[in-house]
């Protein structure tokens, strides 16, 4: 319980008291108490026991205590003082009060009379009022009178010039003094006696109290009071415990009490002394307000200058006190209970005297050492020094081991012997000091009492689960949009359609708030009670029905008085009839009358509320000095005619009267007639019984006398009724009705005029409201009200707004106006794609940092018709019931508060206001409301037509519903030829047509126009070719990806345009279908298989190629690192001319600038090497010369015969370019060959050009020159000769390759045949042995082939494909990569994903795994092998795939598509030497022409090889024609390791992978390998290529070569040479058996000596097979056919060697033969 | 191929101006995109104006009046040719940088029309890229300008707006109706396009 409310009881129970014994109603305390005060009391009461009374009154004293406590303690040293001055002087000061009171009591009794007592001489306008105003404003009244007396009497002194606050708020606080309970006429002489003294007593009081107690502080001490605020609270508690109040449990700081104790005293000092000089000023008696305030107020005062009167004094009064007690027990009277309650309060005190020592100050020693010294008599400090056993045990023991005894002592957990040293240390101490029970803690053996072993073998807690449970585990998912909601008008967020709501937020208004102040709570009460007003007094209820009852008493009148005048005309129902309707009239006049009355009463009741408050404000305003409200009430009189008012009154008094009395006759009537009957029936009844009782007696006597018997069945009959009467129940009488009773209803109905009327002769009020009051300008407002405004001022309120629950827009914060109003005056326009569900604000408001939430409040979804146009304001109520402390001058909100000094009627007030605003659709400028149409129906349904609208009537998924929406148009019998209904008709007609019967189709149609929007039907769109061909293009199917001009009529599509692709598609479609009985079935297996996966690759790629990144679309430098900026920087301090220039990049030319035919591409020849001299030269050279053909007659000299005349010629694109004509065996021609480029539809795109499938031919042939004379004799005058040009090697490079590259430098082997007839390399020409056949002497050619102008290379696809690998992995992976990649500048090649066929990333170590080869190699050398796998055909990725991406196969892939690039054949190459045993790796590197490839790297006996996987050729290490230039990084089934040697060359580089200063692998001790599975197959399984099929293709091949050769050299005939053919023939397994390297000797031998007369010039070419065309191809490049001669013979013959899986090795030997002449 | 069977699209007109707060100095090119139906019968595919200088007046106008003149043929709408503008200008290094690109349709309907391009720049894709590109005057660029004029792969890039440009196309048809194309609602006979058509069109 607060301490205020228990003050409340106090005083409750105090006035109850007080009321009992004296009944005397203190009318200050009316406000307080109004139902005790205004009750009489009753004797009864009086009579309380006595020691209630004592109780009562001993609360009354506490409480009186406390208040002066509160006074002594003024606001400025607003602290506790100190106690034992407190103390003494309250006592003092009590008793001394209470002399005073018993002498002054009889004036005091007066003045208290005469304060409440209405003065006679008021103010017209109010003692007019008064009469006619309630128990309420009278009460009011006499509060103000009360003030204004106070003003008009106080003593015109210095400081009267305000009425001091305190003066008011006294009254209340009155009603404990026991001044008007003193019997007045016990004393009187006693008053007189001592009349000066207590006059000059008092005047000094006040004077003191007024200099004492400033404005404000008074000020702020009232409203503390009011409040009853919390600091009062704690103040009064700390005051409380000196009185001694059991409650109190209050300690204060000493220091401070000390402080403020010295500082009171002083200023009381002060006081004093100016106290006697102001005391003598005046000599007069004391007005009856004086002694009023003397008595209320000036008990400080008297205190204070009671002190010193001394402490006897209270003795003797103690002693009187002491004796007043037991007369008050005797008597019962009020006079000695005053000594009693003071009595204890006074031995109380001084109890607590004695018994606080909080008072002393702590000795100080100034001496440390000396302090040091007492500390050390206090304290002991243990120390952690062993002790001996025999001191723990005690003398008297001896020490005894258990251990040494032989018992079993556990061990004990460890514990810190310091502590327990110190443990045992005081213990000792304890015992020392004689507490020898404390030896129990030491055991025998003198150390402390344990268990043996005090630790729990189980853990006490309990076990926690370490991991979640699998059910509960939280998983992720993506948040999920959901497209597609109802909510949408539109169906999306991308509406099409423009919604717009506009939302007005005008203002903000609060009718409350929590920093309201008073005057501002009166003020609103005031001006919504005047708005009130204001409307009634529009309507003017009053005048209304008292019109209407003039005019019903009229009617009823004329209605009598016709009733009345033709009577005798009218029948019986015509009179029932008027007679109803009198009857009627006079209900209704009934009716209206109480209507007035109520009117009158709720106006009348409404006036006096606004006077009221209006009076409250004033008071207000007066109490804090200062206006805070602008509002000010003019009442403007209107002097009524009293005269006449008075006989209007009684006019209308008697005329009421006068109904009554009519109305009452009626009923009067109408109950004496039901009365009479009643009272008929009784007394018939009564009469009744009479007479049976008489006949019953008479009965009875007659059976006494026994007279006769014959009348028996008579009498007994008649007896039987009457007994029956006699017990029947008595009728009571009925009450008679009263008569009317003129006097009483004359009271009542004055009694309710006086209430509800004017009263004749008051003047009229007219009330005006009007918003005039000056406002006090904050500075000369006090601290709190300035404080109050500025938190006021301070105060942010801003508006939210929420459109379906979600904030959409916010005003600014803007701080409230001192109104407490918030003005935005603004406009918030939203666009909404969802339907208006809701329309909200929230009111915030913010003081300082953070918002609250005062309210929020719906708007209603505006009306379609309500535009922005045609909206108005309108206000929104809205409340709050968060409760804000008041504080300083403001009300708060939520809390109980008072106006004035009245703290009786509490007020709790919440915040509450107004929000003035608007929500209208927005208008566009054309002005059309921007309502979504929907609404337009649903809003015109709702209001007049629901039923015309199946979604108001069936919801919206009903209208979904057909089956429903049928029934609902047959329910609504809408008309189905109003054309308002059309669509729905339309929708629910049948098949037929038929309107009479609107039955839904059978049938569910989910996107129900689309057929409508098909323009063509589906077949003619297949059928037509134009619409094909546009589809075509669209799919950019190859061949029409560039269509140009697609005709606009399909008459004019060209008719052959599809033919082509039509041929493909069956060839494709004959693939696809099964069953084919072709003889290269297994290659068309094959071919099937790879078409599925190029299939597949391609739909993929081509959704890959249309997602663009950044760098396809924006050229942008990329950003510059360190190195960069450096050799930037460098370049300026370069020379201009340096040394060694470097090679400048050409600019990259983006495809869309090229057009067309500037694109060529330069091939640079600078040398050939090794070049085959001709045998005949050779010999030439040689000993035995042989007199060739070829030797040229003209050149006589025979040491300078031509050894090879070679030059080169480019072919690309059937573009042929040759070279001028070297000269020896290493020409050098440095010349550059320009051949032109075309893109296949000129489209330089890269995605385009990487799929170009051209490759350059670079081909070196010995141009020999043959005299052709026929005739001798011309010879010296005419030179005929013949140029051939024999075929000595050749080079292919791919177009991709350049392209990829950018440029081919370097010298490149030329691919030669393994024998070239008739040639021989010149170094070993001289070794017979050794003809032809040196497989390390091979031709090489300097070259150096660019495009110009430089093609823009395609990006390769940088989308991280989806993959299936750990992700750690992959971040280790990546981060070792780009760590090893940016140490090197020239990029070395690393991988560790590459893409497999399904487009995933796949660690590139999972492709590696023994594989087993085909079971005829099983035992033979790893040539062998890696022949097989080099004659696996070989295609580019780029050109399978005609993308850009890298895909690697495994090897089941690959031999099932029998292609593939370096790559594919690398990994087959090393799984099968690791199946084999041998450590094999791949190489990752560049090489010669390849660009980026893979190699193979085995060791074997500490010998590293290099084999070409696409060759099968084998290099050593150090082998400087190695194709392969750089090694970035080797893998194997385990690992990946990059080579991090400052060189990258093959021969320049280590090989053992355990050095880590040359190879970093990627899994190591701390990446530790995750154990990827190899994706490859545990086994391969090899088809056996069918033998039959080899002899067939073999002849077909030869067949096809040999027609193709005669077709070439048509103009010539062609004459085969069946002998050298079969030679060859034989020759050619061999070959194959020589993996094409070594041949055998003999053949060669053997065919020279065959052919000596011939000179024959060929040589076997060897290639995979793939198709046979390709073969021709190259028979043809070779250029053998190019004799144009008759005379020639060729041979030719072809070997196909089966290897299993139909691995074909095809040989073509050819051979020209011319015989010597 | 029949004559009757292509439709003619003749466009002559003038880029007129620019306004572009923030340069003085922009020359500009044009090239027209135009789909695979398409086939420019004559003038000039691309071209390249003069340097102008901005104004010194309130309109603070870049003035080219640089005309276009071109003429189409085509069997098929669909690729409907675009005029596809960049201006280039000085920086503040003396280097010349792109300053805007900008595209619109050739009007379908025949008649006068004014068009107001809005112009645009590629960001750079950081900072960092943002500073070096103004330190070394190389600002991202369009790999190829008419890729603004295709949808595809617009998604990657940010562009910041620099300008307008202000053209002038007087178009003329052959042929449309033959091929069953009505550009021009069925109850106009005469063509009164008002001046500013197109420009609210382009600007919202």
């Amino acid at each position: 319980m607060t301490s205020n409310a228990r003050r409340k009881r106090k005083d409750e129970r105090l006035v109850q008291s007080e009321d009992e014994e004296e009944g005397i109603s203190n009318p200050s305390m009316e406000g307080d108490l109004p139902e005790m005060t205004g009750t009489d009391s009753s004797p009864e009461m009086e009579a309380a026991e006595a020691d209630a009374l004592v109780k009562t009154l001993k609360t009354k004293r506490r409480k009186k205590k406390k208040e002066l406590a509160d006074e002594v303690i003024s606001p400025k040293d607003d602290l506790a003082r100190q106690l034992k001055e407190a103390k003494r002087k309250s006592q003092q000061k009590i008793e001394d009060a209470e002399r005073e009171e018993m002498e002054e009591s009889a004036p005091m009794s007066v003045v208290a009379d005469d304060g409440t007592l209405p003065m006679p001489e008021e103010e017209e306008r109010e003692s007019v009022l008064e009469e006619a105003e309630g128990e309420e404003v009278r009460r009011l009244r006499k509060k103000k009178e009360e003030t204004e007396e106070t003003l008009i009497e106080g003593p015109p002194g210095e400081e009267e010039e305000t009425p001091p606050p305190r003066e008011e708020e006294e009254p209340p606080a009155k009603p404990p003094s026991p001044v008007p309970k003193e019997p007045s006429d016990e004393m009187p002489s006693k008053s007189l006696s001592i009349k000066e003294k207590m006059r000059m007593r008092m005047e000094k009081a006040k004077e003191e109290a007024l200099s004492e107690v400033k404005e404000e502080e008074k000020e702020s001490r009232k409203e503390r009071r009011l409040q009853r605020d919390k600091k009062q609270t704690t103040r009064f508690d700390e005051t409380k415990p000196y009185i001694g109040s059991p409650h109190a449990s209050f300690e204060i700081d000493e220091n401070e009490l000390d402080r403020i104790t010295e500082e009171k005293r002083l200023q009381r000092l002060e006081r004093r002394k100016k106290m006697p000089a102001k005391g003598r000023e005046g000599f007069q008696m004391p007005t009856a307000e004086e002694a009023f305030d003397f008595f209320t107020r000036e008990w400080k005062d008297e205190e204070k200058e009671e002190v010193e009167e001394g402490v006897e004094k209270a003795e003797t009064e103690k002693a009187e006190k002491k004796e007043g007690e037991e007369a008050a027990e005797q008597e019962g009277a009020p006079k000695p209970d005053k000594p009693e309650d003071e009595q204890p309060l006074i031995t109380q005190d001084d109890e607590m005297v004695s018994d606080l020592p909080t008072m002393m100050c702590a000795a100080y020693t100034p001496d440390i050492n000396e302090q040091i010294k007492k500390e050390g008599e206090i304290y002991f400090v243990p120390s952690a020094a062993e002790i001996p056993a025999t001191q723990k045990v005690g003398a008297d023991f001896e020490v005894r081991r258990l251990e040494d005894e032989g018992f079993y002592v556990g061990k004990r957990p460890s514990a810190g012997s310091r502590n327990q040293n110190r443990m045992e240390h005081r213990l000792l101490k304890e015992i020392e000091k004689g507490r020898e029970s404390s030896r129990a803690w030491f055991g025998e053996d003198g150390s402390l009492l344990a268990l043996p072993d005090p630790l729990r073998s189980l853990p006490s807690r309990p076990p926690m689960p370490e991991e979640v449970e699998p059910v509960l585990k939280l998983d992720y998912k993506k948040a999920v949009i959901r497209e597609f909601d109802s909510r949408y008008i539109d169906g999306t967020t991308e509406g099409i359609g423009h919604y717009q709501l506009d939302v007005d937020l005008n203002q903000v208004f609060f009718t409350h708030h929590h920093l309201y102040s008073k005057e501002h709570a009166l003020a609103q009460k005031l001006t919504s009670l005047y708005e009130q007003y204001v409307i009634r007094e529009r309507k003017n209820m009053t005048a209304y029905l008292g019109e209407k009852l003039k005019a019903l008493k009229n009617s009823a009148l004329h209605l009598q008085d016709h009733i009345a005048a033709h009577k005798s005309e009218y029948n019986l129902t015509d009179r029932s009839n008027y007679d109803r309707r009198l009857q009627d009239y006079r209900a209704e006049i009934i009716q209206t009358r109480q209507q007035r009355d109520r009117e009158e009463k709720t106006d009348r009741t409404l006036l006096r509320h606004i006077l009221a408050t209006w009076k409250a404000i004033k008071k207000e305003r007066e109490l804090q000095t200062f206006t805070n409200t602008p509002v000010k009430l003019q009442i403007r009189k209107e002097d009524g005619n009293k005269v006449e008012d008075e006989r209007v009154w009684k006019q209308e008094v008697l005329a009421e009267i006068e109904e009554l009395r009519d109305e009452h006759e009626r009923e009067y009537r109408r109950n004496m007639l039901t009365y009479e009957e009643e009272m008929k029936r009784y007394q018939n009844q009564i009469q009744a019984k009479a007479e049976a009782q008489k006949r019953v007696d008479k009965r009875r006597k007659k059976i006494g006398s026994k007279q006769s018997i014959r009348s028996g069945a008579e009498d007994d009959e008649q007896h039987e009724k009457d007994l029956e009467l006699l017990s029947e129940a008595d009728l009571t009488p009925p009450d008679e009705p009263s008569h009317f009773d003129d006097a009483t209803v004359r009271e009542s109905v004055e009694k309710k005029a006086r209430e509800n009327r004017r009263r004749p002769g008051e003047p009229k009020l007219h009330l005006e409201l009007s918003n005039t009051a000056t406002i006090t300008p904050t500075q000369n407002c006090n601290l709190d009200e300035q404080r109050r405004r500025a938190d006021v001022s301070k105060c942010m309120i801003f508006v939210k707004i929420l459109f379906n629950n979600k904030e959409v827009s916010r005003t600014n914060m803007k701080p409230l106006s001192q109104d407490f109003k918030v003005s935005y005056g603004q406009i918030y326009s939203m666009k909404i794609v969802q339907w208006p569900e809701s329309i909200a604000f929230q009111v915030h408001e913010s003081i300082g940092l953070g918002s609250t939430l005062v309210a929020e409040l719906c708007a209603p979804i505006p009306d379609t018709s309500v535009t922005s146009v045609s909206v108005q304001l309108e206000d929104l109520e809205f409340s709050s019931d968060r409760k804000e402390k008041l504080n300083r001058a403001a009300v708060g909100s939520g809390m109980p508060f008072t106006y004035g000094s009245d703290n009786s009627q509490l007020e709790i007030l919440m915040t509450t206001g107004i929000l003035t605003y608007s929500v209208a659709w927005a208008v566009d400028e054309h002005g059309q409301a921007l309502v979504p149409p929907a609404l337009v129906n649903a809003n015109t349904m709702f209001t007049h037509m629901k039923k015309m609208d199946p979604l108001a009537a069936i919801g919206a998924a009903g209208v979904m519903d057909l089956k429903k929406l049928a029934d609902w148009f047959a329910s609504s019998h809408l008309d189905p030829n109003d054309p308002s209904n059309a669509d729905i008709v339309y929708l629910l007609r049948g098949k037929g047509g038929d309107t009479s019967h609107l039955t839904p189709a059978e049938y569910f149609r989910l996107e129900q126009l689309m057929v409508e929007f098909d323009f063509v039907t589906q077949q003619e769109l297949e059928e037509n070719k134009r619409f094909r061909l546009i589809q075509l293009r669209d799919e950019e199917v190859q061949e029409f990806k560039n269509y140009k001009m697609v005709p606009a009529h399909e008459r004019e599509v060209p008719r052959d345009v599809f033919t082509e692709y039509e041929r493909k598609k069956r060839e494709e479609q004959r693939l696809k279908s099964e069953g084919d009985h072709d003889i290269e079935t297994q290659r068309m297996a094959v071919k099937r298989y790879r078409q599925k996966i190029r299939d597949q690759v391609m739909r993929r790629f081509r959704r890959q190629a249309h997602m663009k990144n950044w760098e396809d679309m924006v050229k942008e430098d990329m950003v510059p690192n360190i190195a960069l900026l450096g050799t930037s920087l460098m370049k300026v301090f370069a020379r201009r001319t340096p040394l060694k220039p470097q090679r400048k990049k050409q600019k990259k030319v983006v495809a869309q600038s090229i057009k067309g035919d500037e694109v060529r591409i330069i091939v640079n020849i600078s040398r050939a090497q090794n070049v085959p001299v001709r045998l005949s030269a050779a010999m030439q050279a040689g000993p035995q010369y042989v007199s060739g053909a070829v030797t040229s007659r003209q050149d006589t000299r025979p040491l300078e015969q031509t050894m090879v005349r070679p030059f080169v010629e480019v072919m690309f694109q059937h573009h042929c370019i040759r070279t001028s004509v070297g000269d020896g065996s290493n020409p050098s021609f440095n010349e550059e060959l320009e051949v032109p480029f075309r893109a296949p539809f000129d489209d330089y795109s890269p995605g385009n050009l990487q799929t170009v499938p051209d490759a350059v031919f670079l081909n070196i042939f010995d141009e020999v020159v043959v005299d052709i004379q026929e005739d001798d004799r011309e010879r010296g005058r005419m030179v005929h000769q013949r140029i051939e040009k024999k075929w000595l090697g050749s080079l292919k490079i791919p177009f991709t390759t350049i392209y990829f590259n950018g440029k081919i430098d370097g010298t490149f082997r030329v691919n030669a045949p393994p024998v070239l007839l008739g040639y021989v390399y010149e170094g070993l020409s001289h070794g017979p042995d050794d003809i032809g056949i040196n497989k390390d002497l091979k031709t090489l050619l300097g070259l150096f082939i660019s495009i110009q102008p430089p093609l823009t290379q395609p990006e390769p696809v940088k989308e991280r494909f989806s993959t299936n690998e750990d992700e750690a992995t992959m971040v280790q992976a990546d981060q070792w990569k780009e760590q090893i990649s940016s140490r090197f500048t020239p990029k070395r090649e690393l991988k560790t994903f590459v893409t497999d066929v399904n487009f995933k990333s796949v660690f590139i170590t999972r492709y590696f795994r023994p594989i087993n080869p085909p079971d005829e190699f099983t035992g033979k050398g790893p040539e062998l092998v890696a022949r097989y796998v080099s004659l696996i055909p070989f295609v580019p990725d780029a050109a399978i795939f005609p993308g850009l991406c890298d895909i690697w196969n495994t090897c089941d892939q690959f031999l099932a598509m029998l292609s593939g690039d370096e790559e594919e054949h690398a990994i087959l190459l090393v799984n099968y030497f690791l199946h084999m045993g041998i450590k094999a790796w791949l190489i990752c590197g560049n090489a010669i022409p390849e660009g980026p490839t893979a190699y193979v790297l085995t060791e074997e006996a500490n010998v590293h090889y290099i084999w070409n996987p696409s060759s099968g050729e084998r290099f050593r290490t150090n082998d400087a024609t190695c194709p392969l230039r750089s090694i970035g990084c080797i893998v194997n089934n385990e690992n990946i390791w990059a080579n991090i040697q400052p060189y990258d060359k093959p021969d320049q580089m280590m090989y053992s992978l355990t050095e880590t200063s040359c190879w970093e692998p990627l899994f190591n001790n701390s990446r530790r390998n995750p154990g990827l599975q190899s994706i490859q197959p545990e086994r391969l399984y090899y088809l056996q290529t069918d033998k039959d099929f080899v002899t067939e293709l073999q002849e077909k091949i030869q067949h096809v070569l040999k027609n193709k050769v005669m077709d070439w050299r048509s103009r010539y005939i062609t004459r085969w040479n069946r002998h050298c053919s079969q030679i060859m023939r034989k020759t050619l397994p061999l070959l194959e058996e020589s993996l094409g390297k070594s041949v055998d000797q003999d053949h060669i031998k053997e065919l020279e000596a065959s052919f000596s007369s011939y000179k024959v010039s060929g040589f076997p070419i060897n290639m995979p097979f793939t198709e046979v065309d390709p073969i021709v191809e190259t028979v043809y490049a070779t250029g053998v056919h190019g004799h144009e001669s008759n005379e020639i013979e060729f041979a030719l013959a072809v070997y196909v060697h089966p290897y299993p899986n139909s691995v074909l090795s095809v040989w073509v030997y050819v051979a020209s033969l011319m015989k010597n002449r | 191929m029949a004559s009757s069977s292509v439709f003619l699209v003749m466009v002559s007109g003038q880029i007129e101006s620019a306004e572009f707060p923030e340069f003085d100095e922009i020359y500009l090119r044009y090239n027209l995109h135009y789909g695979q139906d398409w086939l420019v019968t004559s003038g000039l595919e691309e071209g390249i104006s003069q340097v102008a200088k901005k104004s010194q007046d309130d309109r603070q106008q870049i003035v080219w009046n640089f005309p276009i003149d071109v003429t189409f043929k085509s069997t098929n709408p669909h690729g409907w040719p675009q005029l596809v503008v960049h201006c280039y200008g000085s920086d503040f290094w003396g280097t010349e940088v792109s300053r805007g690109y900008g595209v619109c349709h050739i009007p379908i309907t025949p008649g006068k029309h004014k068009l107001k391009i809005p112009m645009f720049v590629p960001e750079s894709s950081s900072l960092l890229q943002k500073f070096t590109s103004w330190f070394l005057s190389r600002r991202p660029e369009y790999v190829d300008a008419r890729v603004i004029a295709r949808g595809e792969g617009r998604e990657v890039t940010r562009v910041r707006s620099q300008g307008f440009v202000n053209i002038s196309f007087n178009v003329i048809m052959k042929d449309m109706k033959k091929l069953g194309y009505d550009v021009l609602p069925s109850d106009v006979s005469t063509v009164n396009v008002p001046e500013n058509v197109g420009t609210t069109a382009t600007e919202a």
